[in-house]
């Protein structure tokens, strides 16, 4: 009935406070600012991350040789060879779903052309590789299933690798001298850029993971398996019937330890974003409780000003104003300053979070959701802090209140 | 119905509670006032004159008695329900006049329309405080803040607040306390003008030529009536300000008390 005056009533006064409001307002506006930037820094490392391991390809099982504990994933993976070809060729017979596969071994060498060499890593793979990553090639093609059979001597190498050796010029059929054998440059890889561990990924000769094996790394055990699953929905069960099996061939007793480790690729997102998804819970903690700061700071300016208004709430109530009028009146005060300032600290927040990611190369994501969590919980800050000194101004008598000098 | 009474006090006491100690403030009274009255109340302070003021206005409620107010009875009436008929029946001026400060004068006068039920559109509001501005003579003034206002202006500004609701009853509290005696004359002026209009006035004041503007005064003492008489020789301040004898009579006098 009355709301639509009391909160002309309520707008006029802050109005007639300018450089009180705007102060009082600062601390929600910086408050909720920082939540949104934060949480926006927070989520665009989160989804860097995710997008990293993404590129992995889709539906990915990582199978490594060597056994790990529970709680140090990464060791021992580089360790024992305990794969075997035999082991990919059975899975690839055995397991349903399984649609793809690469068998995997990796090196570090000396590569060299003409008067240039340049130090720089080797993975042998399987044909299927380029599909599983989603790799597609920049020139050039891809070795195939015969090279892979023949052990031919041929490879794809990666922007890095090509322009440290050949500079500028076109590469495709032009001879790699890898450990003094000359192999024949098939294609050039499109640019991946830095991993997350700030890898090039783009420095890479790729091979055969026979010729790897018979000409450039020598022995006969796989460093890992990449299985690629045709279906999501069979991921688990792949998994587990992978683990069976390999279990099954190494002859491993029940109670034994495996001597291989099986990922799935989003056990490896959920390591891998546990850390940014604390950062970014921490973040907004931090943000939040400058809120709650804000707040405070409304309801001190609030019970100040209803000290210093007393007299007109006298006259309101004395010209027939309910209690009911004057809460409403001073809450709506509050919350005016709170929501008018969390939706500049929103605006300052998004401008604050472009600012980081054109600044840093920062990744940031400001989220609708993040923006509707502040804006309501800077509301909220208002009704909540408002309300005792609202309550504390209703209450007043009127008497009282009109003597009150 | 109406007999003519617009205020009915019925044996009306009022205690104030101050720790394990009962003061007493009014202790009895009777008191009847008809409709186009000017009664001034008068007595010395703590005399419960004040107490008797807030009474009769709606802002207190009395300990014991019964209060008629057009014929209904008040006395046992909730705080909004109170604030309700200030709202329509009574229109209160002040010593202090009690102007909110860095506010427009029409945005003062409006303020008791905000808080009555007639949801009026801004249009409206702005009309009427207008149209009361001007009956107080403040026509062209509608957009001055208080500070920007002389006493009497300041008081006006008041009037024109009570007045805006049309109400029955005018209450005022030591209305010319703060202004000078030229000041004051203007002010009883109006007062005049509007009593001959019909609007009953109460006014609380403790000065004798003041009291002289009324048609009857009511004294206090010690919480209860001590007498109330016709004004004899009543003052006219419409013909005072006209002939420039708008001077108090004798200054010693102004600041007698009962």
């Amino acid at each position: 009935m009355r709301i639509a005056p009391t909160f002309n009533v309520a707008l006029r006064a802050l109005r007639r406070n300018k450089m009180r409001s705007v102060l009082t307002a600062l601390g929600i506006i910086i408050g909720v600012a920082a939540f949104i930037a934060m949480v926006g820094v927070g989520h665009g490392a989160k989804a860097r991350v995710e997008a990293q391991i993404a590129s992995l390809g889709q539906n990915i099982i990582l199978v490594f040789s060597g056994s790990t504990t529970t709680s140090g994933i990464r060791t021992g993976w580089h360790g024992a060879g305990t794969l075997t070809i035999e082991d990919a060729q059975a899975i690839r017979r055995e397991v349903p779903g399984v649609i793809a596969l690469s068998e995997e071994v990796e090196s570090t060498t000396q590569v060299a052309a003409g008067n240039q060499n340049w130090f720089t890593r080797i993975y042998g793979e399987s044909a299927d590789y380029f599909d599983i990553r989603q790799w597609p090639l920049a020139d050039g093609a891809p070795f195939t299933p015969q090279d892979v059979r023949s052990a031919n001597k041929v490879c794809v190498i990666g922007r890095t690798t090509a322009s440290q050796i050949y500079g500028n010029d076109d590469v495709v059929g032009q001879i790699l001298r890898i450990k003094n054998v000359p192999f024949v440059i098939t294609g050039v890889l499109t640019p991946k850029g830095l991993s997350t561990h700030g890898v090039d990924q783009d420095d890479i000769v790729i091979m055969p993971y026979t010729s790897a094996m018979k000409r450039v790394i020598g022995g006969y055990r796989l460093r890992n398996m990449n299985v690629q699953v045709g279906n999501a929905n069979d991921l688990s069960g792949a998994q587990q019937q992978i683990i069976q099996l390999l279990r099954q061939r190494h002859n491993i007793r029940a109670g034994q330890d495996d001597d291989f480790t099986v990922r799935n690729q989003q056990e490896i997102v959920d390591a891998a974003t546990a850390t940014s998804r604390v950062m970014t819970l921490l973040l907004g903690a931090v943000a939040g409780v400058s809120l709650i700061v804000g707040g405070i700071g409304i309801m001190n300016i609030m019970l100040v000003s209803v000290t210093e208004r007393t007299r007109e709430i006298g006259v309101r109530l004395a010209v027939g104003a309910h209690a009911r009028d004057i809460l409403m009146q001073f809450l709506i005060e509050a919350v005016s300053l709170s929501s008018i300032g969390g939706m500049l600290g929103i605006i300052l927040g998004v401008g604050a979070s472009q600012f980081l990611a054109w600044k840093f190369q920062w990744p940031t994501l400001v989220s609708i959701g993040s923006i509707a969590i502040a804006f309501l919980f800077s509301a909220a800050v208002g009704v909540f802090f408002g309300f005792y000194p609202a309550r504390k101004a209703a209450q007043l008598d009127p008497i009282e209140a009109l003597r009150y000098e | 119905m109406n007999n003519g009474a617009l205020v009915r006090l019925i044996d009306v006491h009022k205690v104030y509670h101050t720790g394990e100690m009962e003061v007493p403030a009014v202790r009895g009274v009777s008191l009847e006032i008809k409709r186009g009255e000017f009664v001034a109340l008068m007595g010395a302070s703590g005399s419960g004159k004040s107490t008797l003021m807030n009474i009769i206005g709606c802002l207190d409620r009395p300990t014991s008695g019964h209060y008629f107010l057009d014929d209904a009875d008040v006395s046992g009436l909730d705080r909004d329900q109170l604030a309700d008929i200030r709202n329509r029946k009574i229109g209160f001026v002040f010593q202090n006049f009690n102007l909110l400060p860095r506010t427009s004068a029409r945005e003062n006068a409006e303020l008791p329309l905000i808080y009555s039920a007639q949801g009026l559109s801004n249009a409206q509001l702005r009309e009427r405080a207008d149209r009361v501005l001007d009956s107080v003579g403040l026509a062209g003034r509608e957009d001055h803040h208080p500070s920007q206002l002389s006493g009497g202006q300041q008081q006006r500004v008041a009037i024109a607040r009570a007045l805006i609701n049309e109400p029955e009853m005018l209450l005022a509290d030591e209305p010319t306390g703060n202004l000078d005696s030229r000041t004051s004359v203007e002010i009883m002026g109006i007062f005049q003008q509007l009593n001959e209009r019909g609007i009953t006035i109460v006014m609380v004041t403790h000065e004798q030529d003041i009291a002289a503007y009324a048609r009857r005064n009511v004294i206090m003492r010690d919480g209860v009536i001590l007498e109330g008489h016709a004004v004899s020789k009543r003052s006219n301040a419409a013909a005072q300000l006209q002939h420039g004898t708008a001077q108090r009579p004798d200054a010693q006098q102004t600041h007698m008390t009962m």
